[in-house]
């Protein structure tokens, strides 16, 4: 069970790595190449604190082998921002409306967020709830994570 | 939790990995969207010796629509074919059955195929399956075989797919003339596993009149329950067909357990409930096809 070498490019950054099969890929974002911002919560696909893009859409990292991603691009809470560090205005959004309480979900919810506006930039409030219904919070209550959701579209409709 | 270590196969075509699952035997096991699979190696309920990684097999993310009905590659994601214009327009139950097998995110990973031989009895697609009387395409190193949807569910997790085999597509055939579909189900949490769901199909005759009134069951048995009731509605029009009849014939067909989610007993009001609603809907859209 030899290890194996990959080629992942994350955050726009070509990164090599040698993992095992078994490695899944929110502990090689997170052991091997040093990207803590992604956060493990349940390992079996529950909570959604996990979520980065794989080729722009939202999957679970817990739930793929970063062998099977080889060749691929990821995209983890990390490179939500602009390069010189402007927050997106997904992030932004979260931060003025009190979006979050102690974080730990956070990234899920911002990378999921962020398809799911890319893909539907003026959801109605029933599209919202679908769209992070896979994403649990311990803290907020989700009102204002949803109000989140609704300020960052609109944030993004004032800015294009 | 963490998977037990495994040998890892990344073949590159289908011959490739019908030679790597001939190898493995029993000791392999098929890796495709990994959304049920991994949650059960982290948990080490499964710790297989070889994983034979189908998701290079671009080949197989085939989604057509064919006379016979929508074919459906092993590759082909549960995000594609729920977006697939065409494969709504032919086979409508798919999109409704769709949009309630789990998470949007989960659905940009998980397969179809691979919800069909996972076999859970909670799961939605299996039902859909059996209720169309679709099939599975099961293919061997030199050998490919059709599975009937009644011959391929043969227990809770349980498929007749056999060691050494890859399920290649299922097919889902075409609804006939005036025909309409509806999927039903309660869950703690939209997105969860149905405490009790309900596909059924209606067709009616030229003149309006029930040809066949067919529902599948969700979580109320090892494999997905299939209850013909077109002789308890009768051959009337949807407007006086006995439709609380027949929810209670399909009570009467089902032997549901009790978990901690809900008591055996609930299990059977909610399935009567959602099939006289299922069977409503159906027939609605059938009117209107
Ligand atoms: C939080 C959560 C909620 C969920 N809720 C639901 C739900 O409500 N309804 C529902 O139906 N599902 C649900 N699922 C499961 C999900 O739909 C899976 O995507 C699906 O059941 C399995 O598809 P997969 O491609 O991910 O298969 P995998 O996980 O890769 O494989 C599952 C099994 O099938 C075998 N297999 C897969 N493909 C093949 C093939 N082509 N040939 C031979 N063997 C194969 C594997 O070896 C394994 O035994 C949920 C999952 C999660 C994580
Ligand atoms: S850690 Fe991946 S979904 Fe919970
Ligand atoms: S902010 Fe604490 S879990 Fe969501």
């Amino acid at each position: 069970m030899t290890d194996i070498a990959i080629t992942l490019t994350v955050n726009g950054v070509v990164r090599q790595v040698e993992v095992p099969g078994r490695r899944l890929l929110s502990d090689c974002l997170r052991h091997d190449l040093g990207l803590t911002g992604t956060h493990v919560g349940c390992e079996h696909g529950v909570c959604g604190c996990c979520t980065v893009l794989l080729d722009g859409e939202p999957v679970r990292s817990c739930l793929t082998f970063a062998v099977t991603v080889d060749g691929h691009d990821i995209t983890t809470v990390e490179g939500l921002a602009a390069p010189d560090g402007a927050m997106s205005p997904v992030q932004r959004a979260f931060a003025e409306c009190h979006g979050l309480q102690c974080g730990f979900c956070t990234p899920g919810f911002l990378c999921t967020v962020t398809a799911l506006l890319r893909d539907n930039p003026s959801p109605t409030g029933e599209e919202v709830l679908e769209g992070i219904s896979g994403n649990l919070c311990r803290c907020t209550g989700y009102q204002n994570i949803v109000k989140s959701v609704h300020r960052a579209a609109e944030i993004m409709a004032e800015e294009t | 939790m963490k998977p037990a270590p495994f040998e890892y196969h990344a073949p590159r075509s289908l011959g490739e990995a019908l030679d790597a699952l001939a190898e493995a035997g029993a000791d392999g096991k098929v890796l495709a969207g990994g959304q049920s699979l991994i949650p059960m190696l982290n948990m080490r309920l499964a710790a297989p010796a070889h994983l034979i990684d189908i998701n290079r097999l671009t080949e197989l993310a085939t989604l057509d629509v064919e006379p016979g009905g929508v074919r459906v590659g092993a590759l082909a994601r549960h995000a594609q074919v729920e977006r697939s214009e065409p494969v709504a327009a032919a086979q409508p139950l798919l999109r409704q059955a769709l949009r309630l097998v789990a998470h949007p995110v989960i659905r940009n990973r998980g397969t179809v195929v691979g919800s069909l031989v996972h076999a859970d009895p909670a799961a939605e697609l299996p039902a859909v399956l059996a209720l169309l009387g679709g099939s599975v395409r099961l293919a061997r190193r030199g050998a490919t075989r059709d599975v009937t949807a009644a011959a391929f569910f043969t227990g809770p997790m349980e498929s007749a797919t056999g060691p050494g085999e890859l399920a290649v597509s299922a097919l889902f055939p075409l609804l006939p003339a005036r025909s309409g579909t509806a999927f039903r189900e309660v869950a703690r949490r939209h997105g969860d596993y149905a405490l009790a769901g309900i596909a059924a199909l209606v067709s009616l005759d030229d003149d309006l009149r029930i040809t066949v009134a067919r529902v599948a069951c969700v979580s109320v048995g090892p494999v997905p329950v299939l209850v013909d009731v077109t002789e308890v509605c009768g051959h009337r029009p949807p407007a006086s067909a006995g439709w609380d009849a027949a929810a209670r014939a399909v009570q009467d067909r089902i032997e549901p357990e009790a978990d901690i989610h809900a008591s055996a007993g609930y299990r059977r009001h909610l399935i009567g409930v959602l099939a006289e609603q299922a069977l409503r809907d159906a027939a609605r859209a059938a009117l209107d096809a």
